[in-house]
């Protein structure tokens, strides 16, 4: 089958891998749709994240028909078309049972404070991802839910990480009605995120991003207002002028380890490794949130350490919350509000290209070329 | 020229609540806790869940020393091997909680990079980076950035290669 391959930090190509095969009674195999190239991506095609071995297929946002089911599998069936949570949940541990199918403790050995993703490397479990034409789906009576009749399958693939990743940055943020809410990052979650801060009630949304291509659409798409930090000034004078010198109620980090905009930052997170990613996003949020604030984390950062300014966390009195989306409990919520026209997620796909493209892909997303948001890779079988 | 105008206090316009869905998941009861407080002091009492069927453990997984055992579910992609193989197994010996164990995954990264273009010359693979870059697309969007880096590596490598050929011109006269 077709299947992306990483080479090495920056190099990716499509290759000819052997077909996925049942490896637990409760396993799937389901030939992919659609695959999108998450933002979260960059961080392992730059190389950025620990234990990324070559040849490991990545893509934790698909769509796809079951093939094949194992023994024990019972919530879908061959020629089912179904949506992927990107976490891998065994649904009865105790945090699956809490709801924290992002946290599940049966099904990443590597590491005890990750969750399992599909292709997110070893430190996230070693499954390989949906960049491919066709997937293993462990624990598929839990993760794979069927594409409700009539959902258009571009909505169905943003279900399986966007949407739901920039939702749970507004239900983590805590939003009370006419909260000032400030987005770091114009990219798909973050542009989500914005949008689903007014579903709580917030009084305005601020986003902040340096693109202005993405800003522009940001300010279409989510009826937000946003700005270029390069052009504004210093970010938390302005947070404190937009909000009568007290700082904006909520600040969401939609960014992450590749967060741009400090050079002390880019250097010693981005280029030289010495943390985990740059966390330029991290400290504008605590610095612009105003005292007894809430900042909501869904940005991806590494395992290891961030340079941030936790004393002013301590001296702020802020909340700090954080946490991959937990896809599976959320998804009953978004799918009303998509199937009632609340959400519109698909407007966010600017970019379909064929899987054997996934190189081109990657750097037209990487470099925000031709007004990049959001790419999707549609394998040949799903082309006819 | 210093900005004297006065700090605004916007919490908003009537407008915004005009957007569609605007308040529809409102919660005052959001609590900052969430979902923890759903707990049960039953259900923390270790592995105390019915786990899922083990997967056959039938290569080698590398797992955690903060966790007793290889969880029930694991991906089989790339098992370790070769030299990135041995530095990741020492990085496994310690814990999550030390740097002497990612830094180590981080060098057997960059080292596997290695393996895996000599793995790609051994099987008559050559790679193709101006594909595996993705610099079609770069070609086909930013050809002036593209002529822009073609341009600089080309300016290093001459300046490379004279540093170099001087130095060697001048050991010769020597």
């Amino acid at each position: 089958m077709l299947a992306m391959n990483y080479r090495g930090p920056k190099r990716v190509r499509i290759d000819h891998k052997p077909m996925p095969e049942i490896q637990h009674p409760e396993d799937a195999i389901i030939r992919v749709t659609r695959a999108c190239i998450c933002g979260s991506d960059l961080h392992l095609y730059n190389g950025n994240v620990p234990d990324t071995r070559v040849g490991t297929t990545f893509g934790h946002e698909f769509t796809g028909v079951v093939e094949e089911v194992g023994a024990e599998v019972t919530n879908v069936k061959v020629g089912d078309h179904v949506l992927v949570p990107f976490n891998i949940a065994c649904g009865r541990c105790v945090f699956c049972k809490q709801g924290l199918f992002g946290n599940c403790h049966e099904s990443n050995p590597q590491a005890t404070a990750v969750g399992a993703i599909y292709g997110y490397s070893h430190t996230a479990g070693g499954y390989d991802g949906g960049q491919a034409e066709y997937v293993r789906v462990p624990y598929a009576n839990t993760g794979p839910m069927v594409i409700p009749q009539g959902m258009d399958p571009d909505d169905a693939v943003m279900l399986t990480d966007v949407v739901p990743t920039g939702y749970q940055a507004a239900e983590m943020a805590g939003i009370q009605t006419g909260d000032t809410v400030m987005v770091f990052g114009a990219g798909p979650v973050g542009i989500m995120a914005a949008r689903c801060a007014w579903l709580f009630g917030a009084g305005r949304v601020i986003i902040i991003d340096k693109i202005d291509y993405r800003l522009e659409f940001a300010r279409n798409y989510a009826k937000c207002e946003a700005y270029n930090y390069e052009e504004i000034g210093d970010l938390a004078v302005f947070a404190k002028k937009q909000t009568d010198s007290l700082g904006v109620d909520v600040c969401i980090d939609a960014v992450g380890a590749e967060a741009t905009g400090n050079a002390m930052q880019t250097i010693t997170g981005r280029k030289l490794l010495l943390q985990a990613g740059s966390a330029t996003a991290l400290h504008w949020a605590i610095n612009c949130v105003k005292k007894g604030g809430i900042v909501s984390i869904v940005g991806v950062y590494g395992p290891t350490d961030n340079l941030v300014p936790i004393g002013n966390v301590l001296n702020k009195g802020l909340t700090i919350r954080a946490n991959q989306a937990s896809v599976k409990r959320l998804l009953p919520r978004l799918i009303e509000h998509v199937q009632n026209g609340i959400l519109d997620p698909k407007a966010l796909i600017t970019h379909r290209l064929p899987l054997e493209e996934v190189a081109d892909g990657y750097r037209l997303f990487s470099a925000k070329l031709d007004n990049c948001i959001k790419p999707v890779l549609i394998p040949p079988s799903a082309r006819i | 020229m210093e900005d004297n105008r006065p700090f605004e206090n916007n919490r908003g316009t009537e407008n915004n609540r005009n957007i569609i869905g605007w308040g529809i998941d409102a919660d005052p009861k959001n609590d900052p806790t969430y979902p923890m407080k759903n707990r049960s002091n039953e259900e923390h009492k270790g592995y105390a869940w019915e786990r899922p069927t083990q997967q056959p453990v039938n290569m080698e997984i590398l797992h955690s020393i903060e966790r007793p055992n290889v969880t029930a579910v694991f991906g089989t992609s790339v098992p370790p091997s070769g030299l990135s193989g041995m530095i990741r197994r020492l990085a496994f010996k310690r814990s999550e909680n030390e740097y002497s164990h990612w830094l180590p995954l981080i060098i057997a990264d960059r080292v596997n990079v290695v393996e895996g273009i000599i793995d790609d010359f051994v099987k008559g693979n050559y790679p193709n980076l101006f594909v595996e870059k993705g610099y079609k697309a770069e070609w086909k969007h930013d050809k002036l950035g593209l002529f822009g880096k073609f341009a600089i590596l080309a300016a290093v490598t001459a300046t490379a290669v004279v540093l170099l050929t001087r130095n060697n011109s001048n050991d010769d006269e020597d």
